[in-house]
């Protein structure tokens, strides 16, 4: 296995240093001189982590026209990834431990990126029966996270058999949180003076809110973990913060979407900006990037959902839900978090590596950058700035929302246990 | 102005010009040759995802009496259903060669969309829950007739005002023309964000009729489907002719000289009754019949037929 000698790359942050990795571990730390090693010379950009995806869509099996794991693979990689949590709603659903060790062998067989599988809660997501999560806990794939997104799991007896049953083998439940009753499945513009005006089906802040407020009391009377996705309101926000508060285990997570895009982007009724759940107005933006910075929410996940061009061209309620993410996730990050000043790189690094990692339970991710460690690294170009053109992306979809954009910094390179994924911008096959 | 997509794209000038051709296409409908040359050469096809009786056939009689051709496409049902993307059956229509897509879409925002993919003149004749147009050049044209200028004059739109694409036309057309708008409905038929909207564009909303009714010089009332109930938007119908009706009694609250619309189809006994419906001063024959003069004063503006005239 080649050695490399990443030259001079800013650690965290936190000063520049070297870092020696042979063997798919980091061997030294600090000023390295003389030795037979390739060099990635990393004047000016800062190291962190892998990244880990708590929540992407790689479509297979079922819709590889839309995305294969090779494909969301090569899109990890190039945006800094390490390790993606692919979720349940494929077709077939991975609902069983035979449909999970396909996608983690998928994963392992590509090597860009640890796809770790998350499990279905109920059986073909169809919220009504448990999906067998033991056999899934056991298997090759170990999976410890499982969720029904796309749909809620909105049968609160479900839900809360749910969080009993993974407590066995430290699992977790990721919560879509999309109250049906409130929010069916037209509902595709924040519901506010905008929806009034577009005529589109309205998708209020609260129906979000009431679920997330369900389950954490939930999580407190099984003493289970809970994680909400895509948190997207400020109302969300305060929910989680309480409990918090309360000693309650809920983690959360938000997209790089609703860190940036308001819900003022519907105007047009581009289908590129439909997304579950929608943007929401500026005031939500500013309390969901308020509570990343203080650590309420614990991650940044994408979302990264890709489909195929066919499935947008539809009239704006008829278009599937969803937008990419992967390559833009940290990019978004560093734009509208670090470099206003809100978050530091260490920030980052726990916000897209270590607390992902820890809740997802993958013990080889969210390591520091230390000797023996493994050498999941990320390096970025922070003051780089680039024009986003949807047509670069390695994913196989083109619904990128960030298409005309620019956004500041830029993934260099990638390393998965000491092998590069990405060298220089180039994804290494 | 190269579409006609939502009210918003009337200036109160082109809204003026609309209308006042729309007067002399109102002339033309009288004669006993009815036809005019002026779209001769041209097509027209009404692109139809929805059914609708009235506005398809309106729009194709006001282009056949402008001497355009004038096909009707019915392209029912969800394309997603089909398999056959929004952009696909528009581009499929508009390669024919067509110089203006008339559409009528069960989803907000569509025709919007089309003018991504097409080079032809796309008229909104209604877009789900969002806009209808012209429909609101023919309420205001119907109003404007009976009440003189429209400036000043005070207009309540009353009814089932969230899933009405009749209302967001309307108020936006009337207030460009410098009318006073006040919405009336139930909180639960309330366009959402109504208050924000209200004070941003300076209008009115109420949630109580009788309060808004002696005021008026036009009573709007839109159509309630009785099916709304099941979504629990109101208890029962008998319960919304009392809040929201105009009922016998309305009826004598309302000032002498003020007139009645409903863009139709009516509910009567529902959102009005069976009387105020036949009243002289209800507008609601000669709104179907200012339908066609104003879609035939659109077309004309739209697909350049000042120069062949």
């Amino acid at each position: 296995m080649t050695t490399y000698l990443i030259k001079g790359a800013d650690l965290l942050g936190a000063g520049r240093q070297d870092l020696l990795v042979t063997d798919g571990v980091i061997a030294e730390v600090g000023t390295v001189t003389a030795v037979d090693a390739t060099v990635i010379d990393a004047d000016g950009l800062v190291a962190l982590p892998g990244l880990v995806d708590l929540h992407t869509h790689l479509r297979e099996p079922g819709r590889e026209d839309a995305e294969t794991v090779a494909t969301g693979s090569a899109a990890a990689a190039a945006g800094g990834f390490t390790a993606v949590l692919a979720m349940a709603n494929t077709s077939p659903v991975t609902d069983t431990a035979e449909a999970a060790e396909r996608v983690f062998d998928l994963g392992r067989s590509c090597g860009l990126v640890d796809v770790q599988p998350i499990g279905a809660v109920s059986k073909g997501l169809a919220g009504e029966e448990l999906a067998e999560l033991g056999l899934m806990a056991r298997s090759r794939a170990a999976v410890r996270v499982f969720s029904d997104d796309g749909k809620c799991v909105h049968d609160a007896r479900l839900m809360r058999r749910a969080l009993e049953y993974v407590k066995t083998f430290g699992g977790v439940v990721s919560q879509h949180a999309q109250e049906p009753r409130l929010a069916d499945s037209s509902a595709c513009c924040h519901e506010g003076e905008l929806s009034g005006r577009l005529g589109l089906p309205g998708w209020p802040g609260v129906a979000e809110e009431v679920i997330v407020a369900r389950d954490v009391m939930l999580a407190r009377h099984t003493g289970s973990r809970v994680h909400i996705a895509h948190v997207s309101t400020a109302g969300s926000v305060e929910v989680v913060r309480w409990a918090k508060s309360q000693g309650i285990a809920v983690t959360a997570e938000v997209t790089p979407h609703h860190l940036m895009l308001d819900t003022t982007r519907l105007t047009d009724y581009d289908p590129t900006f439909k997304v579950n759940p929608p943007l929401r107005p500026a005031e939500d933006i500013a309390e969901l990037r308020k509570a990343l910075a203080d650590g309420t929410i614990d991650a940044v996940a994408t979302d990264h959902a890709p489909h195929a061009r066919h499935d947008k061209e539809h009239a704006f309620a008829e278009a599937a839900f969803g937008m990419l993410g992967l390559e833009q996730a940290l990019q978004v990050v560093n734009t509208v978090m670090v470099q206003p000043g809100l978050m530091s790189w260490e920030q980052v690094a726990a916000a897209m590596s270590t607390t992902p990692a820890r809740i997802a339970g993958l013990t080889g991710h969210g390591r520091p950058l230390a000797l023996g460690e493994p050498a999941n690294i990320t390096l970025i170009d922070p003051s780089a700035t680039v024009e986003v053109d949807r047509a670069d992306s390695r994913s196989l979809s083109r619904n990128n929302p960030w298409h005309d954009m620019t956004l500041t910094g830029r993934v260099h390179s990638t390393l998965l246990r000491g092998r590069p994924t990405l060298l220089d911008q180039e994804v290494q096959q | 102005m190269k579409h006609l997509l939502s009210a918003a794209d009337l200036s109160r000038d082109d809204a003026r010009q609309i209308l006042d051709t729309a007067a002399q296409m109102h002339d033309v409908q009288q004669r006993e040759v009815k036809k005019l040359p002026v779209l001769r050469g041209r097509t027209v096809v009404n692109l139809f995802f929805e059914d609708s009786t009235r506005t398809r056939s309106s729009f194709e009689i006001a282009g056949k009496w402008l001497s355009a051709d004038v096909i009707n496409v019915s392209a029912k049902g969800s394309s997603v259903s089909k398999g056959e993307s929004l952009r696909d059956t528009a581009m499929t229509v508009a390669a024919m060669g067509v110089d203006a897509l008339v559409i009528r879409h069960h989803a907000s925002g569509a025709p919007l969309q089309v003018t991504d993919w097409v080079d032809a003149v796309v008229i909104n004749a209604g877009d789900g829950t969002h806009e209808h147009p012209t429909q609101a050049l023919l309420d205001a044209y119907t109003m404007q007739a009976r009440l003189g200028d429209l400036a000043g004059k005070r207009i309540g739109i009353i009814g089932d005002l969230t899933h009405s694409r009749v209302v967001r036309s309307n108020l936006i057309l009337l207030r460009t023309l410098g009318a006073d708008v006040t919405l009336v409905a139930p909180p639960t038929l309330m366009p959402s964000g109504i208050a924000n909207w209200a004070a941003a564009e300076g209008f009115s909303y109420s949630y109580d009729f009788d309060e808004v009714l002696p005021k008026l010089d036009a009573a709007m009332m839109l159509r309630v489907q009785k099916e709304r109930m099941s979504g629990g938007f109101f208890p029962t119908p008998r319960e919304y002719t009392v809040g929201y009706g105009l009922t016998r009694d309305r009826l004598r609250a309302l000032p002498e000289h003020a007139v009645i619309c409903h863009p139709g189809p009516v509910n009567r006994g529902l959102e009005i009754t069976a009387d105020a419906a036949d009243e002289a001063r209800s507008l609601i024959l000669d709104q179907v019949s200012a339908g066609v003069a104003v879609r035939m004063s659109v077309l004309y503006h739209l697909l350049g037929g000042a120069e062949n005239a």
